[in-house]
């Protein structure tokens, strides 16, 4: 399959990433959608690497090692978000964010 | 089992028997395991927006995880992969499992015209965006690629050996470092919590 079959699973993987974050009413949802956007993003990275074709480009690993990038700051931004969430829970009784509206009052 | 989850699951597997055959019928083998990958990615996720219980959606996951290590793999990036493999299902996901741990069962929290609209909405944006750019770009075929070279080793030494990524590679460490010590010492319980609860009980 081309480039553009991967590109368009990743255009849709994004979108239903930003689907899961928008229609539903649960913190461990968006953090769930920003997981799949970024798994977006990765094959797009890593697909533009591939179908490069560029001089001196098959030596090239710029786009893996952006992934590769990616996926370590993700697996950091998984942890702070837990505990963050654990945080949120433990104030509000809930994991709902309408419902952590402690500057409003 | 509702008429609406009926109709979902239906249409889901009749889409995802359509594309694999689609797939299979324009680029044979290679079509078919790209197929099956990207179907794992996209049905995986759509499980996940559709699901009642973040249970299930948490383990539909696995599905938008392994497709997309499967999608690395057809791209000759095996080292991908398996990072893929180990950190999001074995590390991520695990993470969101833990988080699921608070989350007190409520199925009514899906509202189904929301997650109808948001699809809809999904389905006709990618179909435009899809149109204009074929219409415009002229994409490499996979027949004139060279064969995938597998970098496993490459990358390895690609850390270390070009200047680009070693000073990538160490902020990376005191990134990952940081965040994670931050994030023990954030969940962390206070002293005064436990002597509160200590009180109550």
């Amino acid at each position: 399959m081309g480039l553009g079959a991967y590109i368009a699973v990743s255009a849709a993987l994004f979108a239903l990433g930003i689907v899961a974050i928008l229609v539903r009413r649960n913190v461990l949802y968006v953090l769930m959608g920003i997981e799949m956007i970024l798994n977006a993003a990765n094959i797009n990275f890593v697909a533009f690497n591939r179908f490069n074709h560029a001089e001196g480009s098959q030596s090239n690993l710029d786009g893996r090692m952006f992934a590769i990038f990616v996926i370590i700051l993700a697996a950091a931004e998984a942890a702070v978000a837990l505990a963050i969430v654990l945080n949120v829970f433990h104030l509000f009784n809930s994991v709902k964010p309408a419902e952590a509206d402690l500057l409003r009052e | 089992m509702e008429l609406s989850d009926k109709l979902f699951y239906g249409l889901l597997a009749a889409g995802s028997l359509g594309a694999l055959a689609l797939c299979t019928l324009m680029g044979g083998a290679g079509g078919a395991a790209f197929a099956l990958f990207a179907i794992l990615v996209l049905a995986g996720s759509l499980l996940c927006i559709w699901e009642r219980s973040v249970v299930r959606s948490a383990f539909c996951l696995i599905g938008t995880f392994g497709g997309t290590a499967g999608l690395f793999l057809l791209l000759g990036s095996d080292f991908l992969a398996m990072s893929q493999i180990l950190i999001y299902v074995g590390g991520i996901l695990a993470l969101i499992l833990f988080g699921v741990m608070l989350s007190p069962p409520d199925l009514t929290e899906r509202k189904l015209p929301r997650v109808l609209s948001g699809l809809v909405a999904v389905g006709a944006g990618v179909a435009f965006v899809a149109a204009k750019v074929a219409s415009t770009v002229n994409w490499v075929q996979a027949a004139e690629l060279a064969e995938p070279e597998h970098a496993t080793e490459r990358i390895g030494v690609g850390f270390l050996a070009y200047d680009q990524y070693a000073i990538a590679f160490e902020l990376a460490a005191i990134v990952l470092t940081v965040a994670l010590v931050a994030a023990v010492y954030v969940a962390r319980r206070r002293k005064i919590d436990l002597q509160d609860e200590g009180a109550q009980g």
